[in-house]
């Protein structure tokens, strides 16, 4: 089967503007004729509901949390990107895409991510017209900061709440629609299957987390902005609750996943304090504008930070590393996300990590605190101090932060086309829950701007054309396929419920992450990927045997929710191990060890890996079945990443 | 699987459901590490209720750091916890000492029905904002982000009313369960901005009338609900919400009609 990503021709600023033109349309008094489905009410989903409601559409909007405003976009903290030149220092929509592209280690699409920075200027005039309150200069014009991986100043922010504002404002939209009768709002309701017509997505498959009851709800399409998997990992900086289990029963229903391996470690996170930790909590890149990251520059010196007989600030200036400004004084502390991380984690293994564990390196604010002054740095970053405070019982005015790499962020997910249709007609993902584009690496304050694009600018124009195609017959769920697709739902449900094993659901999850962590993390080798394969199938086996689900299917029932979340998440591992032995190469956030240059930075192969990986299932216990995406360059020039 | 050396009881609110009554269950915590949040105690409970077969307690939480909104708890007698300007999950134990009893209830409040154990309902609030928490305005042909100043100090103030995470710790430290901080927080934000200045006095009257269809109570200005709210509210959201809402009725009457869209 081949892959068509149907980006349209022609030269690249104009691909969306003649795209545009060239899709069909719904005449206004048909669309109401229409009924969509999304799932997840985070910025993809709460945008595209809104949108596609406000155009007329009929829409049914699902979240599995009390309330659409708790979806964790809610939790993003340092801002979002837009080519808005406000600040005259040289941004436009070329070095957007640009910076991107690069960004992303040249492993995305070129029409699409330029695009998104296309769309990116008119997403912060959206928001504030709906009232989010972006930080302001004292001229009452909008300010901005610099975020990792460019040299511009184009990054919108909400104190070091921007994904609340933002997810608020898209929220108070959905509400207005709620309330003119266009959304229906379904909380704690998981998706738990999709329901396919003659290869056309037609609906889903729910559970009531309430009452346990199993329903089917129909529509002209489904759209499924339901987040990343970083929860694979056990820890990561994702809410408790983020899950794949929407976008992998749909990948079991045929939808291609897309460049699995490509996970980000955000490298500024706090670090694991003990066994017991249920998450890990990050520190927005945005510090990096003003702290500097350093480690003592010998093992001796780091070995009495970590008996805690010196503390950091009795660290001479010249005993310290400020390793990022001194391998890359271009960027200094504002490379990429995966160069800090990888750095950080090579200053660990040389022996120079601090911290009662020694799994951490330095975020120091004394110097910004001397230049800028207390007070100046509180109304920057108060509320990341504060979190930190909180978490650590340390004060980070006085002493420099510890931080560790922590996962973030998938830039994989289902694949999509230009439309953002996967492979399934009738069936799109937006948002995180895509792979389209990142590449291999996202840069910081990229992930709002990309829900925001694909909800609010991309999927209004491109789910009309589909919706035009196939005509606005009614779809409903009398038909025998969503009987069938129920009853496979409610023998999966009873299958969970009867393990009364000796191991928790919760245990399995933790042994799922240290295999993750230790040979599909930060750095992965041919060897411990081949043995993760075997410990993830052997933890598969297990979980069907021994694990331990409470309680029963009619009830409110965390046991059995959780359940079903880790057995897909360890479908996903192996999927995501298969996919990083593949690559065999270094891009981005996927680090190869066999793969590097005399620098240890990542070596990509583009004779052999410029592609897009596509995997399809095949059937329980089958291997996946691999599909090419060739990227095509026509306006940047491939090269090796340099932020020297 | 803990690595603490403090030894916890704790008296829980265990309900199966709305329909049925609930009651207090003892239940010990052991080797509970400082360090541990408040939910990753409950955590450990809930594992070793798990092992032996038993129902763990059923809470809500998600994004564990504070700004989802979702955690709730009502621990010896405040909400989120005896910690200000915190949510429970970012409540540590540490806050505790050895051998303390620790009791935990749901919200009380007639409006946030107990879904399970120390889960409640919290639905009212999404349809308190659907009545009138937004500007009206589609996606698209909306003016540029600079195309109108607004004052800092403005921005600042309005952004302090956003914070609100709609977590219901207000309701809950309330004697009489009233929303008007959650409430009055949503009309203050918009009710600043120049963007919701169109819809500012009949936002205020919508809300309001929503709020009462809930089965919220009235407010005494007693305060208790600025001094547990965990983003810190201030009480003079309250007032801001009052003068909108009587200056719409007494002088504004042509600008609140609702009319159906």
């Amino acid at each position: 089967m081949s892959l068509d990503a149907k980006i349209p021709q022609g030269p690249l600023a104009e691909k969306w503007s003649k795209h545009k033109f060239d899709l069909k349309l719904v005449n206004p008094a048909n669309k109401r004729k229409y009924d969509i489905i999304i799932v997840g009410t985070g910025l993809a989903g709460a945008s595209a509901a809104a949108s596609l409601a406000e155009l007329g559409y009929n829409v049914k909007s699902f979240c599995f949390q009390d309330s659409p405003r708790r979806a964790h976009s809610i939790a993003a903290q340092g801002g979002i990107n837009a080519a808005k030149n406000y600040q005259n220092d040289g941004d436009s929509v070329y070095r957007l895409f640009y910076d991107t592209i690069k960004g992303g280690d040249y492993r995305a699409r070129e029409g699409n991510v330029y695009r998104l920075a296309e769309v990116s200027v008119n997403i912060i005039d959206q928001c504030v017209a709906q009232g989010v309150p972006f930080a302001r200069e004292y001229g009452g014009l909008l300010d901005n900061r610099s975020f990792g991986g460019s040299q511009v100043s184009r990054t919108f922010y909400a104190r070091g709440q921007t994904g609340q504002q933002l997810l608020l404002g898209a929220y108070s939209a959905l509400n207005r629609q709620i309330h003119a009768g266009k959304v229906k709002m379904y909380t704690r309701t998981e998706m738990l299957d999709v329901v396919t017509i003659d290869g056309h997505a037609k609906g889903i498959v729910t559970r009531n987390m309430i009452t346990g009851a199993i329903e089917t709800h129909a529509g002209h399409s489904v759209l499924l902005c339901t987040g990343g998997y970083s929860n694979v990992f056990y820890l990561s900086t994702n809410a408790i609750g983020s899950n794949v289990t929407a976008a992998w029963r749909a990948h079991k229903r045929g939808a291609f996943f897309g460049n699995p391996c490509y996970t980000q470690i955000h490298p500024t996170c706090i670090p694991v304090s003990g066994d017991h930790q249920s998450k890990l909590t990050l520190m927005s890149e945005s510090l990096r504008n003003d702290g500097r990251v350093w480690a003592p520059k010998t093992v001796e010196i780091a070995e009495q930070l970590r008996k805690g007989t010196i503390k950091a600030d009795q660290v001479k200036e010249d005993d310290r590393d400020y390793f990022l400004e001194r391998k890359y004084p271009a960027f200094g502390n504002l490379v990429p996300r995966d160069v800090a991380s990888r750095n950080a984690k090579e200053m660990i293994e040389e022996g120079k990590g601090v911290g009662g564990s020694g799994f951490a390196v330095f975020l120091d604010f004394a110097d910004a605190i001397k230049r800028l002054g207390e007070e100046t740095v509180k109304a920057k970053y108060g509320n990341l101090f504060d979190m930190y405070i909180q978490i650590t019982d340390e004060n980070p005015y006085k002493q420099p932060m510890r931080i560790y790499p922590a996962v973030h962020y998938t830039m994989g997910g289902l694949w999509v086309d230009y439309n953002l249709s996967t492979n399934v007609p009738g069936l799109y993902a937006l948002g995180e829950c895509n792979f389209s584009d990142h590449g291999a690496n996202r840069l910081g304050a990229s992930a709002l701007m990309q829900g925001l694009s694909d909800g609010y600018f991309v999927i209004p124009y491109t789910l009309g054309d589909y919706l035009a195609k196939i005509g606005p017959k009614k779809v409903d769920i009398s038909h025998p396929a969503f009987e069938k697709t129920k009853q496979d739902v409610i023998t999966y449900i009873n299958k969970l419920l009867a393990l009364k094993g000796n191991k928790t659901v919760n245990e399995y999850h933790r042994d799922l992450g240290h295999i993750m962590w230790e040979y599909c993390g930060m750095a992965r080798t041919e060897e411990g990927l081949k043995k993760a394969k075997g410990l993830i199938q052997a933890l598969k086996v297990d979980f069907w045997k021994n694990a331990i689900v409470t309680g029963e299917n009619e009830e409110v029932n965390a046991s059995l929710e959780r359940a079903g979340r880790i057995a897909d998440f360890i479908e996903l591992g192996e999927l995501m191990v298969d996919d990083a032995l593949m690559r065999r190469e270094s891009c981005g956030g996927h680090f190869r060890v066999e793969s590097q240059t005399a620098d240890g930075e990542a070596l990509r192969d583009d004779e052999n890996f410029a592609f897009v990986a596509a995997w399809e299932f095949k059937g329980e216990n089958q291997p996946e079945v691999l599909h090419k995406e060739a990227l095509v360059f026509e306006s940047v020039h491939l090269s090796q990443r340099n932020y020297a | 699987m803990s690595n603490g050396n403090m030894n916890l009881t704790l008296k829980v609110w265990r309900q199966k459901n709305a329909q049925t009554s609930g009651k207090f269950v003892t239940y010990k915590a052991e080797s509970i590490s400082p360090d541990m949040s408040f939910l990753e105690m409950l955590d450990v409970v809930n594992e070793s209720l798990t092992h032996k077969g038993d129902e763990p307690i059923n809470f809500d939480h998600d994004c564990r750091e504070g700004i989802c909104g979702m955690c709730s708890l009502y621990i010896n007698g405040h909400p989120h916890g005896p910690k200000r300007g915190v949510t429970t999950c970012q409540l540590h134990m540490r806050t505790f000492h050895d051998g303390e009893t620790i009791t935990i209830e749901p919200w009380r409040a007639s409006a946030f029905p107990v879904v399970k154990d120390l889960a409640v309902d919290r639905s009212a609030f999404d349809r308190i904002q659907q009545a009138g928490g937004y500007v009206s305005v589609n996606t698209g042909g909306v003016p540029d982000g600079n195309a109108i100043a607004i004052p800092k100090v403005i921005a600042d103030e309005a952004f302090n009313s956003a914070t609100c995470i709609g977590c219901g710790a207000c309701v809950a430290a309330c004697k009489n369960a009233s929303a008007m901080l959650f409430v009055g927080a949503k009309i203050t934000q918009l009710g600043l901005l120049p963007q919701g200045q169109p819809e500012r006095y009949r936002r205020a009257q919508s809300m309001v009338a929503q709020m009462d269809e809930e089965g919220f109570g009235s407010c005494t200005n007693t305060g208790a609900c600025e001094a547990e709210c965990p983003k810190e509210i201030k009480l003079t959201n309250i007032a801001r919400m009052n003068n909108d809402f009587f200056s719409a009725k007494l002088f504004r009457e042509e600008e609140i009609h609702e009319d159906k869209h």
